[in-house]
């Protein structure tokens, strides 16, 4: 499914979040949001999937909902928000219990979105017997598990340490290997934009707006490939480029929420 | 090889852990320094009755089947006014920590009528019902309403924001957000405020006994002491320590089923 920002504008009070954001998500690709911090990467995702009410502009969607979806949009958070009472099988099927499957259908469902995240052997755990990279990894099998249309993920890997990213990495590429689910993938990490994203679209400081969207022209499956290193390091380069001024000014900024 | 000298070591206390045992040691060395005092004259008996006599008092209670039907009586109204006021304060804590018009009416209501004494309003709702068992449950139900709005309240509140999100974000009915993900989020704080209001509905019930009650332990204290019967009346006072010690141990066990997952 396609997805559509047009003219997107956001405010909190007097604060200017997002200033006319227009960006297009094709079907199966994955967009990264890198900028600054405090540029309104999050908030534009959560006007994207439906959380957020844009002050101004629309979102809107084109094309048919993949077969057997029942949540178009679903998000995989930089906090896990897993529930700590439920088991990571309760967790899973949570994001199932309100749409009247049958429990035999329900099991599978979850049995298999488990297995797809390596957490069949956890099934009956709870979240805090888990480590980070485990616990994120049930709020991607919750994810899938719906099926989902579009993927917003908000910074899924910030709160892991660096080994773990990594190895979460691999898993996020495999999966969208096989189910080729249409994303958007929130991160300040330009490591993670370059390896992961099949475009990259940058947001200038507060207010955000769109500066610049640059293709990753290496082959997703070729980019771990030594040949690519140099390529994908210059891409680096040039997008730290594109925010590093303005992320030392951002970083200088008082809070003011 | 230059000199050496040992780091001290400055990172030990203030960490208390539990010391099995400790508590039952204390107990015997207060209760025995009490017999002992007891025993050589140092307490006079009218004042203070030894351990044993109280011991004595309470069996002979416990025969007669005297101590059985206070017991019941008092176990009864605490019961129903403890239901009573728990149901009620659950469904308004619960309301407050949703709605904005519930919180914004129902903080300064609670405010205002939690710190009266439940106790100074006995004679009102004996007026309004009668001088048998509605006013000693209501007394009670009234006295556990407040606490409860006030922690159900709270820990609804204390929820994370963004497991609220997370179940908007995957489509839940709001009343599946409620059943799912507020109510269950609040119980750690929903059990701690039980605590403290079966403490409250303890201490309400034998109140509420000393007026028009010919059961329950608090009658049962009040006749003792009329009668200076002090052994008996120190023995209703050990039966209340006992039941607020079997709530409290009832409390913890329910405490350690239902949250598991902590």
């Amino acid at each position: 499914m396609d997805l559509i920002v047009r003219e997107v504008s956001h405010r909190y009070g007097e604060l200017r979040a997002l200033e006319a954001v227009s960006l297009a998500v094709q079907a199966g690709e994955t967009l990264a949001l890198i900028g600054p911090s405090g540029c309104g990467k999050s908030t534009l995702l959560g006007i994207m999937g439906g959380l957020l009410e844009p002050s101004a502009g629309e979102v809107l969607t084109s094309g048919p909902l993949p077969e057997g979806c029942l949540n178009p949009f679903t998000y995989i958070f930089q906090d896990f928000a897993l529930l700590p009472w439920r088991t990571v099988e309760g967790n899973v099927s949570l994001a199932l219990e309100h749409h009247g499957l049958g429990a035999g259908e329900r099991a599978e469902r979850v049995a298999s979105a488990l297995a797809l995240c390596g957490l069949v052997e956890f099934a009956h755990a709870f979240p805090k017997q888990l480590s980070g990279g485990m616990r994120q990894r049930v709020g991607i099998a919750r994810a899938i598990v719906v099926r989902p249309a579009l993927l917003f993920l908000d910074e899924p890997l910030s709160a892991l340490d660096a080994q773990t990213r990594e190895l979460l990495m691999e898993d996020l590429l495999a999966i969208w290997a096989r189910e080729r689910t249409t994303s958007i993938y929130v991160t300040h990490n330009l490591q993670e934009a370059v390896r992961l994203a099949d475009r990259i679209c940058v947001l200038s400081r507060r207010p955000g707006r769109v500066k610049e969207i640059v293709e990753v022209e290496v082959p997703r499956e070729e980019r771990a490939n030594a040949e690519h290193a140099r390529a994908l390091a210059e891409l680096q380069g040039r997008l730290w480029d594109l925010i590093r001024d303005e992320a030392a000014v951002a970083d200088r900024e008082m809070q003011d929420a | 090889m230059p000199e050496t000298r040992p780091v001290a070591f400055r990172g030990g206390g203030f960490n208390p852990a539990g010391r099995r045992g400790a508590s039952w040691i204390a107990f015997a060395a207060i209760i025995a320094a009490w017999q002992l005092s007891s025993s050589s004259g140092l307490l006079p008996a009218l004042f203070m009755p030894s351990p044993l006599s109280v011991v004595e008092a309470l069996a002979r209670r416990v025969e007669t089947g005297a101590l059985t039907r206070h017991l019941a009586a008092s176990l009864q109204r605490i019961a129903l006014g403890w239901a009573v006021g728990t149901l009620g304060g659950l469904a308004i804590g619960t309301a407050m920590g949703i709605f904005a018009v519930a919180r914004s009416i129902g903080l300064p209501v609670t405010s205002a009528l939690f710190p009266i004494p439940k106790i100074a309003l006995l004679p009102l709702l004996i007026l309004w019902f009668g001088i048998g068992e509605p006013s000693k449950v209501a007394t009670i139900a009234l006295g556990v309403l407040f606490p409860t709005i006030i922690s159900t309240y709270t820990a609804i509140d204390g929820v994370p924001r963004n497991l609220i999100r997370m179940g908007q974000s995957f489509g839940l009915p709001a009343a599946m957000i409620v059943w799912k993900i507020l109510l269950p989020g609040a119980l750690p704080g929903i059990l701690s405020g039980f605590r403290i209001s079966s403490s409250i509905a303890l201490i309400l019930v034998v109140a509420a006994e000393m007026i028009g009650a010919e059961h329950g332990i608090g009658a049962f204290i009040l006749a003792a002491g009329n009668l200076m019967q002090t052994d008996q009346l120190v023995a209703g006072v050990v039966l209340l320590s006992l039941l607020g010690l079997a709530v409290s141990f009832g409390l913890s066990r329910l405490e350690r089923w239902l949250l598991r997952w902590r």
